[in-house]
C-alpha cells in the first residue's frame, strides 16, 4: 500500500487505528420492526387453524409475542456483534453472531460512499452507509445503520484520504455548503416523468395475484359458464344492445388500463426520483433522490469512465433525454449512475461539462459505418425468418387438411416480421455515427430512442476488433471497447477506419498509467 | 491463412509454441470420441444404411483431429510490444485484441493439466473493462510466460485500483 497523505483534520478521535465501534443502537429497533412483516404470515395462519378454539385469540396473541421477540433478540445480537473501526488505511467491519466475519477495505479502493435511508430508519434519523468498490452487489461493505451525522462524517473522512487531496486545513463538513446545483426535479418535472414511464407491471402482478388468489373470489374467474350465465343476466341485454355497445366497452377497458398504467407509472416515478437534486462540490457529483427510500450517492468526478445520453421513442418528441455516468461502482444493480433521469438537453449540457466531458458539435468529424454490413445484417434478419416461413409453407401445402386460420397466416407474419427486423437493421445503419475528436470517442445510434456514447479517450481498458465470416468477406469489423462499468461496441466499422481508430485510441491510452486515471 | 489475418497492424504477429497444436488435437480428440462413441451406439439402434452415421462420425473427428487444431493454431497470433499485447484468435469468428499494459489490474500465468504435460502455460491480463475483462493467450511455453508476466508486472506502475 503507497503511504496517503491523510489531510490534517480535527478528527484525532479516528485517526490511526481508532477502538472498534457500533453501529447506532436504534439499529436494532429498526432491525426488528422491519422484521415485523415476517411474523404477520405465520400469525395469520396460527390465527386460522386456531380460530374454534377457546384459547385461540391468546394462543395466538403468545405466539405472536414470541416471534417478535426472538426477531427483536436476534436483531440485539447481530447489532451486538457488529463492530466497525475506521484505521488509517482501510476500514474494518466485523460481524457474525457466532461466525464471525471481517472484512477489510482499503480507502484506496473505495469507489464512492452512499448514503441510504428507507423509510423506517428515517424515522429514526438512521441511514445505511455503502462503501462502493466496484465489486457490485451483495460484495459490497455497507454499515447499517447509522445516524446521519456518523454517516456523512465516515464519507467525508473515506473520501479525504481516499481521494489524497490535501484539503483545506480545519476542514469539516464544510465542503457541504459550497455545493453548487447542477439539476434538480421540482415536482411537477417528477409528475411530468412518470406520465412517460407508463408502465402496466401493476396490471401484471393483479392479474398474476387473480390467478393464484382464484380461490378466495366468490366466483370462478376462469369458468366460462359461469361468466355466460352471469352475463345473461346484466349482460345479457348488453349483448342485445350490439356492436356499439361493445365498442363502448372495449373502449372503456382500453381507458381503464390506460389510466392504471399511468398511474403506475407516475407512482414509481414518484417515489424513486422525488426531490432528486444533482450538486456539485470541490471532490464530485452528489446526488440525492427518493421519497420513501431516500438516497445520497457521491460520485468522485475523476472516476467517471464514460457518459451515456438516452432518450425514448415517446419522449424524444418533447425534448426530453436522460444522462448517466459510466463509473466502477454499481447503482442499485445497473453499472451507471443516472445523474439526470428526464431533463432539457440545455440542462444537461452543464452537467456533461462538469465531468470533464465535452459534446460533439457540429464540426465533429462523424464518420458512418460501413453499408455491407447494413446490407448484410437486413439479409440475415430477414432470411432468418423468410427462411422457416418458405419451408412453413411447403408442408402447409403438403398438408391441405390443416385449416387453421392461425397456422395459415403464420408463414406471412413470419415474413412480414422479417422484413420488419431488416428495416430495423437498415435503419439502424442509417442513423449511426461515431466520431473521434481530441480527447473523446463519439457514438450516435437508434433514431427510434437516438442514444450518445461519449467515452474518453485516455479511460478505455482495452480495443478489440472482431470479425464473422462475412465481415471479413466484406471487409468491416465491430470494435469493442473495454471501459471500467460499461460497454461500448461499434459494429460495421470498415476495417481500414477500425484500425484507424483503434491505433489512435491506443495510442492515447498508453500514454497514460491506470493508477493516475481513478 | 497462415498470412497474418486481416484487421492486423503493420506489425508481424508470433506464432504460439508448436506444441500448442498436439494441446488442441488432444483437446479435439477428448472431444471427438463421444461423438464416434454416440454414433456406434446410434449405429445399432437405427435401422440406418450400415455405416453412414459411424463413416460420418469418423470424417467430423478427423477433422477435429488433424484439420482443426492445425488451422486454430494458425489463426491464433499474438504480438508483445513495449507497452502493449495484441492477441489475436479465432477461425469463424477472428478478434483481435490490444490490452495496453498501463490498463492491467492483475496478472495469471495458468497450467492445465495437458499444458503441464507441454510445458505450455496460459498467460492471462485482467482490466477493468466490463467488456474483456480478461484477455487470455494460450500456447505459451511456461519460461515464456512469466518472463512475460514479469515484464509486464514492471510496467504496471502501481498495484492499484
Amino acid at each position: 500500500m503507497t503511504p496517503v497523505s491523510v489531510p490534517r483534520i480535527r478528527r484525532s478521535a479516528t485517526a490511526g487505528h481508532a477502538a472498534p465501534r457500533r453501529t447506532d443502537r436504534r439499529s436494532f429497533l429498526v432491525a426488528s420492526i422491519a422484521g415485523l412483516p415476517r411474523a404477520v404470515l405465520p400469525l395469520a395462519a396460527v390465527l386460522y387453524s386456531t380460530r374454534d378454539q377457546p384459547f385461540g385469540l391468546a394462543t395466538a396473541i403468545l405466539i405472536a409475542a414470541g416471534i417478535i421477540a426472538f426477531i427483536s433478540g436476534f436483531a440485539y445480537l447481530a447489532w451486538l456483534r457488529t463492530t466497525y473501526c475506521v484505521g488509517a488505511a482501510d476500514i474494518r467491519v466485523e460481524t457474525g453472531i457466532i461466525a464471525r466475519a471481517a472484512r477489510s477495505v482499503p480507502f484506496e479502493r473505495i469507489q464512492d460512499v452512499s448514503l441510504q435511508q428507507s423509510l423506517i430508519p428515517r424515522l429514526f434519523g438512521l441511514v445505511e452507509v455503502r462503501f462502493e468498490t466496484g465489486a457490485g452487489g451483495a460484495d459490497e461493505l455497507k454499515l447499517a445503520y447509522l445516524s446521519q451525522t456518523e454517516g456523512e462524517r465516515l464519507r467525508e473522512l473515506v473520501r479525504d484520504r481516499s481521494d489524497a487531496i490535501p484539503a483545506p486545513a480545519g476542514t469539516e463538513l464544510i465542503h457541504e455548503e459550497r455545493e453548487e446545483v447542477l439539476f434538480a426535479m421540482p415536482p411537477r418535472r417528477v409528475l411530468t416523468f412518470g406520465m412517460f414511464e407508463f408502465s402496466l407491471a401493476l396490471v401484471a402482478v393483479l392479474g398474476g395475484l387473480a390467478q393464484q388468489l382464484d380461490f378466495l373470489l366468490p366466483f370462478g374467474l376462469w369458468d366460462l359458464n359461469g361468466w355466460q350465465d352471469r352475463l345473461a343476466g346484466q349482460g345479457a341485454w348488453l349483448a342485445g344492445i350490439g356492436p356499439a355497445a361493445q365498442l363502448v366497452g372495449a373502449v372503456a377497458v382500453l381507458a381503464l388500463l390506460g389510466t392504471i398504467g399511468l398511474l403506475t407509472g407516475v407512482a414509481r416515478t414518484a417515489a424513486r426520483e422525488w426531490g432528486f437534486v444533482l450538486t456539485r462540490n470541490a471532490k464530485g457529483f452528489r446526488r440525492r433522490r427518493g421519497l420513501f427510500t431516500r438516497t445520497d450517492v457521491v460520485m468522485p468526478v475523476h472516476r467517471v469512465q464514460a457518459l451515456s445520453v438516452r432518450t425514448g421513442a415517446v419522449r424524444q418528441l418533447w425534448g426530453w433525454q436522460s444522462l448517466s455516468f459510466i463509473t466502477l461502482a454499481q447503482d442499485a444493480g445497473a453499472a451507471s449512475h443516472t445523474v439526470a433521469p428526464f431533463a432539457r438537453h440545455r440542462e444537461i449540457a452543464p452537467i456533461i461539462r462538469a465531468a470533464g466531458f465535452e459534446e460533439a458539435g457540429d464540426e465533429a468529424p462523424w464518420h458512418r459505418t460501413s453499408r455491407l454490413q447494413a446490407r448484410d445484417a437486413a439479409l440475415a434478419r430477414l432470411l432468418a425468418l423468410a427462411i422457416p416461413a418458405a419451408v412453413l409453407e411447403v408442408v402447409l401445402w403438403l398438408m391441405p387438411e390443416v385449416d387453421s386460420a392461425l397456422f395459415l397466416a403464420l408463414p406471412a407474419i413470419l415474413g412480414g416480421a422479417g422484413v420488419l427486423l431488416a428495416l430495423h437493421a437498415w435503419w439502424n445503419w442509417h442513423h449511426r455515427r461515431y466520431a473521434l475528436t481530441s480527447r473523446q470517442l463519439f457514438h450516435r445510434h437508434g433514431r427510434l430512442s437516438p442514444a450518445l456514447d461519449i467515452a474518453s479517450r485516455v479511460k478505455l481498458q482495452s480495443v478489440s476488433l472482431v470479425q464473422g465470416p462475412l465481415a471479413r468477406r466484406h471487409g468491416y469489423a465491430t470494435l469493442h471497447l473495454g471501459v471500467a462499468g460499461g460497454r461500448i461496441a461499434i459494429p460495421g466499422l470498415p476495417v481500414a477506419d477500425a484500425l484507424r481508430l483503434r491505433g489512435e485510441l491506443l495510442a492515447s491510452m498508453t500514454a497514460t498509467d491506470f493508477s493516475e486515471l481513478v | 491463412m497462415t498470412e497474418p489475418p486481416e484487421g492486423s497492424d503493420a506489425e508481424p504477429l508470433h506464432q504460439l509454441h508448436h506444441a500448442y497444436v498436439k494441446v488442441l488435437r488432444i483437446s479435439g480428440a477428448l472431444l471427438a470420441a463421444p461423438l464416434v462413441a454416440a454414433a456406434a451406439a446410434l449405429e445399432m439402434a437405427l435401422p440406418t444404411p450400415p455405416g453412414l452415421l459411424l463413416s460420418v462420425a469418423v470424417v467430423v473427428a478427423a477433422l477435429l483431429l488433424l484439420r482443426v487444431p492445425f488451422r486454430r493454431y494458425n489463426a491464433r497470433g499474438y504480438h508483445f510490444s513495449e507497452d502493449r499485447l495484441r492477441v489475436v484468435s479465432g477461425l469463424l469468428f477472428r478478434s483481435d485484441t490490444v490490452v495496453p499494459f498501463g490498463r492491467v489490474q492483475h496478472i495469471d500465468v495458468a497450467q492445465g493439466p495437458l499444458e503441464r504435460a507441454y510445458g505450455l502455460a496460459t498467460l492471462t491480463l485482467h482490466t477493468a473493462g466490463t467488456h474483456n475483462a480478461s484477455v487470455s493467450l494460450p500456447g505459451l511455453l511456461h519460461a515464456d510466460a512469466l518472463a512475460m508476466r514479469e515484464r509486464i508486472r514492471a510496467r504496471v506502475k502501481r498495484d492499484t485500483m
